[in-house]
């Protein structure tokens, strides 16, 4: 099935929720509101003839750069595909800047687990009814998120372990801990 | 390496003289193939829980992206998995052509197709022979090495490199590829089938071998298709995607070569199906060599770059900005490229290796999200380990085939 066939009939199934469907490169892309996304991956994945079983990819957009003001400040993309029927389609689910969360769709796919917790864990987006929703790339008292379009590319301060480790050593220093160099000049 | 804690955990058991205890195994455990941490669970030998942690490798590569044109990062998925690093730049490179709507010679083409199956090879030589010896098969893993050495040599006298190549371009590939080239690879791709077979002496017949891995870490279909499991992991369980197949990129259209299944989705299947995959690779590779067109290897509107062998002369001086630093003349005004989004795969020898661009019509890209398979390989460990026994988590972390350069990126 023809990817824009697949966005009207998704568009048919649920009118109230498909906000656009825009088209690029022969690959189509339906903007939706996030309350039902997980009813809509769900038709997608169980309904004859789409049988969208793949979940290729799973990332969160930060659109605070963009000139469209009809998008949302987030986006969370789900990128589908469908081994027997090969067909693919994309799902941009918007969520506002204020309350940035979605429903988890890791019931349907247990490989979404860890996308989401990427997703939250460097854009900010948090999944309802996810289990683990912790950190999972950066440290866990990392302070914000790295790919929101306002964080910046390098930063001025040390990283706030920094501090409490020179303490340890220090510590440690004064125990008769030393370095392995001073240990190999009292060697000799 | 591993070191057991001694606080017990609070773990409700049957068996009251039973006592379950915490394991952490690695960052640097040998056997998980770089800094992969895995906190376990156990009850004696047998798994009762099983937690993955990465982001020890993290290098916001989706971040620095952001902030670099579409030829600077480039060399940035060299570092992915570095292993196999060839397949990722040319995943990239097929990635921003579609994108920006570049074309490339047939030539280039066949090219890239060449590199990508030798990379192939490569990365299935050392995750077998790095399997092997994880499972305790000393041997294997010298061979392996041994094989190894011909392909990077061969890739060496490429481009110069032996594992970070970039040789890929946006638009086509670095250099044409030397007569010597094309006679040392026609004597790999009659000296291979030999060596393949030695492997599979070594191994089929092992007795350990085959109860360490027949029946170990099973997978439905299905379930690894939930799971997000792709590349040999997934053929293994019989699902027949590959997508050299289903979405056929660079010269792929035009070669002839089968999509080795397995049946079982246990470990052994996921080794049968990879050294069934190095002959279709050696397939692929005759093919190239055979049917290799004349012509440019880039394409004339291809991006210009500037590469550090010719000094960017200014009055006598090297302009610090492009010499050193290797290839950087991109187009820098904005708005001379079409604005949108493309989600572009290739089958890198790990599996799916999937990049997600957002384009604002700059040089630079808007947002780039890598979809790496080894990254969802790892968080399919827990389901795959648990309830089996120590030894075989070590066989499951080889079979999955992971590196996490690519997992964290």
């Amino acid at each position: 099935m023809e990817s824009m066939e697949i966005a009207g009939r998704l568009q048919a199934q649920f009118p109230d929720q498909v906000l656009d469907i825009c088209s690029f490169h022969g690959q189509v892309g339906v903007l939706i509101q996030r309350q039902q996304v997980v009813d809509m991956l769900r038709w997608l994945r169980d309904t004859p003839g789409m049988q969208m079983n793949h979940l290729m990819d799973l990332c969160g957009v930060d659109n605070a750069k963009k000139d469209e003001p009809t998008l949302q400040r987030f986006e969370v993309v789900y990128n589908l595909y469908s081994v027997p029927e090969r067909h693919s389609l994309r799902i941009r689910a918007q969520i506002p800047e204020e309350d940035p969360c979605i429903d988890s769709i890791s019931s349907l796919w247990a490989g979404a687990d860890w996308h989401e917790r990427e997703c939250f864990d460097l854009m900010g987006i948090s999944f309802n009814g996810h289990e683990n929703m912790k950190r999972i790339l950066l440290p866990e008292d990392w302070q914000g998120h790295p790919l929101r379009k306002e964080y910046p590319l390098k930063g001025r301060e040390e990283w706030s372990g920094m501090e409490e480790l020179l303490h340890k050593v220090e510590t440690l220093q004064q125990f008769g801990f030393n370095d392995a160099q001073n240990q190999d000049n009292e060697k000799t | 390496m591993t070191r057991p804690v001694t606080k017990t955990l609070e773990i409700p058991v049957a068996d009251g003289e039973r006592n379950p205890y915490s394991l952490k195994m690695g960052p640097q455990h040998p056997a998980t193939h770089g800094v992969l941490r895995v906190d376990l669970e156990l009850d004696g030998e047998t798994i009762l829980k099983c937690t993955p942690h990465v982001g020890y490798l993290h290098r916001g590569f989706d971040k620095i992206a952001e902030n670099r044109t579409y030829a600077q990062t480039l060399i940035l998925t060299d570092r992915l998995d570095y292993i196999g690093a060839m397949a990722n730049n040319v995943g990239y490179c097929v990635a921003v052509e579609q994108l920006l709507g570049f074309s490339v010679p047939e030539r280039a083409k066949y090219i890239r197709t060449m590199v990508c199956e030798m990379s192939r090879i490569c990365s299935h030589l050392l995750w077998l022979a790095t399997h092997a010896l994880d499972i305790g098969a000393m041997t294997v893993f010298l061979y392996c090495f041994r094989e190894r050495e011909i392909l990077l040599d061969l890739f060496e006298e490429l481009c110069g490199a032996r594992l970070t190549f970039s040789y890929p371009r946006i638009g086509g590939v670095r250099q044409d590829v030397t007569r010597k080239f094309i006679d040392e690879l026609q004597r790999v791709i009659h000296l291979f089938p030999g060596r393949i077979e030695e492997y599979e002496t070594l191994i089929d017949t092992n007795r350990i071998w085959l109860k360490r891995t027949v029946g170990i870490g099973k997978l439905s279909g299905d379930k690894a298709l939930a799971l997000g499991l792709t590349g040999p992991c997934l053929r293994g369980s019989g699902v027949d995607y590959d997508i050299r197949k289903h979405r056929p990129y660079d010269a792929y259209d035009q070669m002839d070569f089968e999509v080795p299944l397995g049946s079982d989705g246990d470990i052994y299947a996921r080794y049968r199906c990879r050294m069934e995959e190095l002959r279709q690779s050696l397939r692929i590779l005759q093919q190239c060599v055979d049917m290799l067109p004349p012509g440019p290897v880039l394409d004339k509107d291809a991006p210009d770059l500037v590469m550090p062998l010719h000094k960017n002369t200014k009055g006598g001086e090297a302009d610090s900005t492009s010499y050193g630093t290797g290839i950087i003349k991109f187009m820098e005004e904005q708005g001379i490229y079409p604005a949108g989004d493309i989600y572009v795969s290739t089958e890198a020898p790990k599996g799916e290796l999937g990049f997600y661009f957002i384009s604002d019509g700059s040089a630079r890209a808007y947002r780039m999200h890598i979809r790496s398979p080894s990254f969802i390989h790892i968080s399919a460990l827990p389901t795959i380990a648990q309830g089996e026994l120590i030894a075989d988590l070590i066989a499951n972390i080889g079979s999955l085939d992971v590196v996490i350069g690519e997992c964290d990126r």
